[in-house]
C-alpha cells in the first residue's frame, strides 16, 4: 500500500504545534517516514485540532503509513511466494518496486512496463500458479507524481492464495502493458479502467470505453472529476450538492 | 449486410435524415440495408445470397436479463459473433461512494447486484472491518450468514424464474417467483424492505432479528422442503426444458477460469470452487453443506447446480437458525457502534425514546458523541483491503481504499456479473440465435451489479 495520508494529509490536521517543536517531532518524523509524510497528531477521535477534548481521545497520535516496503520475513507464504518469483523471474529486482505486507494482504508493486511478465511468471510457474485475475481497477492519488495506481487483484486456485500488483503511472505518459495475453478477464476490466481513469492499457484489443457513452468526456473516477449535483431545498434550507459538502478528512 | 446502426446527437437538424429510417447505401463490402421492421421485403428483394445480418438485441428486450445490448451478427440462424454492450444502468455507485461516509456507504452498495443485496452488503463490510481490524460478534455473523443464505437461494429462484421466463416456460418462472416471495417476506419483517435493505453494517448489523423470525423463517424452511421437490420436477423432468438446455452455452473450466468465470458456472464445468469453502468467512467452515458441481458445463449443468445449491442454503439455513444465541449484533466499540436501536413506537419503527432521554436529559458528552459519530462518521485506519466473498453469481470482491479519513477513498466492487458477462461471446458463437438466449439466462448477469 502506498501512502495516500503520507502526501495527501490535508493542512488542518497536521497539528501545527508539531512543527514548531522539533523535539519529539522531528527526530520520529526522520527515522521513519520521508519528511513529507509527517505524522497525523490530533487532540481527539474526530480529528479535531482546536477545542477541548470530548472524546478522551486526547494526544492521540496517528502515524502515517510509509510507502517503503516491508522488512522480511513477510510471514506466511508471502516468503516463499516472493521467492519463488525472484527466482522465476530474471528481471525481479528492477521491476519489483517495493514488497509490502499490510492486514495479511501481499501487494507488489511493479513498474508499468513489466506488469504483464510478472502477470505471466506469477501465472505459469509452479510454485505460483496464480491462474485466476479476480480484479483489475484503478485508484487516483492526485497528490503523488505517478497518481493513476493500476491494482490487479490475482488468486491462485491451486495453492488458494491470493496476491495483489499494484503498478502507477502518470497522467501526462498512462500507459501500461495490457494483461489480455495472459489473463483473457483482464479485457472487460481494462476497458473500465480506461473508461474511469484514463489509463491507456497498450496492447489491448480494443479499448472502448465500457460504461460511459463513446463520446464522453473526461475519465469520471478521477478524483478531480467532480461528482456534480445540485443543491436542494429541505424545509427552507439549502442542502449542497455531496461533493460541496463539509468534509471531514 | 443489414445494419442498424445507432449513434446519433440528440437535437438534430429538423432535415437532417432520420438515421434509424430504412434504406440502404452502397459501401465497399457490398450494399448495407437498414431494417427497422416491417420492411423485410426490400432485403428479400435484394437477391444476395452472401447475407449476414446484424441485429441489436436490447437494450430492451425482453430476454437480455435486464438493460443488456447484444450484438449479433447472424448467417442464417447461426450465430458468427456476438458483442456485449453494457453501461445503460451506470450509475456511479463507486464514485458516489467517495463522498459519503463509510455507513452510508451500505446503502449505496446494496443497489448494485439487486438480486443479492446482502451479499453486496456483507463484501463491503467485511472489507471495511478488515480496515478497522475488528471482528463482529457471534449473532451479528450468524443474522448475516442466515440472511446472506436466503438472498442466494432468493437469487437462484429469481434466476431459475427468469430462465423459464426467457425459454418460455412460464409455470417455471411463476412458481420460482412464488417461492421466492417467502423469502422477501422475511427480509421485510426483518429490514423494513423488500430490496436495498442497508441491513449489514460496519461492526455488525443495523437491528437484532424481530421477534417471530425464527418461526418464521423455520415454516419457510418446512415450506420449501416440501414444495422444492415438486419445483425441480416441474423443470428437471421436462422434456423440452431438458432439451433447450443440453448440450447448449457450454463453457469448460478452462475457460471459465481464464473469462475469469466463477459462481454456479464454474462448478457446473466441474471445479469445486467456493469461497465459502475454499476462505471460510464469517464461520462458514463450522457449517455442513456440500458444494455441487457437474461436469458437462453447459445451461443444463448450471441450472442443475443452482437447483442443488437450494438444497444447501437451506440445510445452512436451519443450521444458522440452530447456532443463533442472544447476545449483542454490534461490535462494543462505541467509536463505531452506531449510537443507538431503533425502537418500535406508536407511528413505526423509529428513534429509540430511551436514547433520545438519555442524549438530551442526561448526558452531554452523549449528545456530542451521538452527533459526532452520526454527521462525520468514524475514521478507518489507511490501508486498502481486497475482501472476496461467495455472492449467488460468482466471486463478487471488495476492494476497499481508506486514506484514514471517514470517508472511503476508493471501493472497487469486483461483480461477478460483469465478469461473468465476457464469457457470452464465447458461448453465444457458433451457436442458433435461440440458443444464445440460454446462454444469457444460464449466465445469470444482474446489470444492477454489471453496470454499477
Amino acid at each position: 500500500m502506498s501512502t495516500p495520508v503520507g502526501d495527501d494529509a490535508p493542512k488542518a490536521l497536521v497539528d501545527p504545534k508539531a512543527q514548531v517543536a522539533p523535539a519529539a517531532g522531528s527526530t520520529r518524523v526522520s527515522a521513519v517516514t520521508p519528511a513529507s509524510a509527517a505524522p497525523r497528531e490530533s487532540s481527539d477521535m474526530f480529528g479535531a485540532t482546536f477545542g477541548g477534548d470530548t472524546s478522551g481521545f486526547g494526544g492521540l497520535v496517528r502515524r502515517p503509513r510509509r510507502a517503503a516496503s516491508s522488512p522480511r520475513p513477510y510471514g506466511g507464504w508471502f516468503d516463499e511466494a516472493v521467492d519463488a518469483l525472484a527466482q522465476a523471474y530474471p528481471g525481479f529486482e528492477d521491476a519489483v518496486l517495493r514488497v509490502v505486507v499490510d492486514r495479511g494482504e501481499l501487494t507488489l508493486h511493479v513498474l508499468p512496463d513489466a506488469v504483464a511478465e510478472v502477470a505471466q511468471v506469477l501465472r505459469d510457474d509452479a510454485d505460483l500458479r496464480f491462474e485466476l485475475l479476480s480484479s483489475l481497477s484503478g485508484v487516483d492519488y492526485p497528490s503523488q507524481p505517478d497518481r493513476l495506481h493500476v491494482v490487479y487483484h490475482l488468486t491462485s486456485m491451486t495453492y488458494r492464495r491470493r496476491l495483489r500488483l499494484e503498478t502507477a503511472v502518470g497522467v501526462e505518459n498512462p500507459h501500461v502493458r495490457t494483461v489480455t495475453g495472459v489473463y483473457p478477464t483482464a479485457d472487460f476490466h481494462e476497458r473500465e479502467t480506461w473508461d474511469f481513469f484514463g489509463v491507456v492499457f497498450d496492447g489491448h484489443p480494443g479499448l472502448t470505453r465500457i460504461f460511459m457513452p463513446d463520446d464522453w468526456q473526461g475519465h469520471p473516477q478521477r478524483k478531480d472529476y467532480p461528482l456534480g449535483g445540485v443543491p436542494v431545498e429541505y424545509k427552507g434550507a439549502q442542502i449542497p450538492p455531496p461533493d460541496e459538502r463539509r468534509a471531514y478528512a | 449486410m443489414t445494419t442498424t446502426t445507432g449513434s446519433t446527437r440528440v437535437g438534430a437538424e429538423d432535415e437532417a435524415p432520420d438515421p434509424y429510417a430504412a434504406g440502404q447505401r452502397e459501401t465497399t463490402q457490398g450494399t448495407v440495408y437498414t431494417v427497422t421492421g416491417g420492411d423485410w421485403d426490400s432485403v428479400l428483394d435484394g437477391g444476395d445470397d452472401e447475407q449476414h445480418m446484424v441485429v441489436n438485441m436490447g437494450p430492451q428486450h425482453p430476454s437480455t436479463h435486464g438493460v443488456l445490448r447484444i450484438v449479433l451478427e447472424l448467417e442464417g440462424e447461426t450465430v458468427t459473433s456476438a458483442r456485449t454492450v453494457i453501461g445503460y444502468l451506470h450509475t456511479g455507485i463507486e464514485k458516489n461512494l467517495e463522498y459519503r461516509n463509510w455507513v452510508q456507504g451500505v446503502t449505496f452498495v446494496t443497489r448494485m447486484d439487486y438480486l443479492a443485496p446482502i451479499h453486496n452488503e456483507v463484501a463491503y463490510c467485511l472489507g471495511v472491518e478488515k480496515l478497522l481490524g475488528i471482528e463482529v460478534p457471534e449473532r451479528a455473523q450468524v443474522i448475516r450468514v442466515l440472511m446472506m443464505e436466503l438472498n442466494r437461494m432468493r437469487s437462484h429462484l429469481v434466476g431459475m424464474a427468469t430462465m423459464g421466463l426467457e425459454l418460455g416456460a412460464l409455470t417455471g418462472m411463476l412458481n420460482g417467483l412464488r417461492e421466492g416471495e417467502m423469502i422477501l417476506d422475511i427480509f421485510e419483517m426483518v429490514t423494513g424492505l423488500r430490496m436495498n435493505h442497508a441491513y449489514v453494517r460496519p461492526g455488525g448489523v443495523a437491528q437484532d432479528l424481530p421477534p417471530g423470525t425464527v418461526e418464521k423463517v423455520r415454516e419457510m424452511v418446512a415450506s420449501f422442503r416440501k414444495n422444492l421437490p415438486g419445483y425441480d420436477d416441474l423443470l428437471t423432468s421436462n422434456a423440452i426444458w431438458q432439451r433447450r438446455l443440453q448440450g447448449v452455452a457450454t463453457l469448460d473450466a478452462q475457460g471459465c477460469v481464464a473469462l475469469g468465470v466463477t459462481g454456479p458456472l464454474l462448478r457446473a464445468a466441474g471445479l469445486p470452487w467456493d469461497l465459502r469453502k475454499v476462505e471460510p468467512y464469517l464461520g462458514y467452515e463450522g457449517y455442513d453443506f456440500d458444494v455441487p458441481t457437474e461436469t458437462t458445463g453447459d445451461g443444463w449443468a448450471r441450472f442443475r447446480v443452482r437447483l442443488r445449491e437450494l438444497y444447501e442454503s437451506l440445510k445452512i439455513v436451519e443450521q444458522a437458525l440452530d447456532k443463533l444465541e442472544p447476545g449483542p449484533i454490534m461490535v462494543a466499540d462505541t467509536k463505531i457502534a452506531w449510537p443507538a436501536q431503533l425502537a418500535l413506537g406508536a407511528d413505526g419503527m423509529g428513534q429509540s425514546l430511551d436514547h433520545v432521554k438519555k442524549i438530551m436529559g442526561t448526558s452531554m458528552e452523549a449528545l456530542i458523541h451521538h452527533f459526532k459519530l452520526v454527521t462525520e462518521g468514524f475514521r478507518v485506519p489507511p490501508g486498502q483491503v481486497y475482501v472476496p466473498i461467495e455472492s449467488p453469481r460468482g466471486e463478487l470482491g471488495a476492494h476497499i481504499v481508506s486514506d484514514g479519513g471517514t470517508r472511503p477513498y476508493r471501493v472497487h466492487m469486483r461483480d461477478p456479473s460483469f465478469v461473468n458477462l465476457q464469457a457470452l461471446s464465447a458461448t453465444c458463437e457458433g451457436g442458433l440465435l435461440s440458443d444464445s438466449i440460454v446462454a444469457v439466462a444460464t449466465l445469470d448477469p444482474v446489470m444492477g451489479g454489471v453496470d454499477r
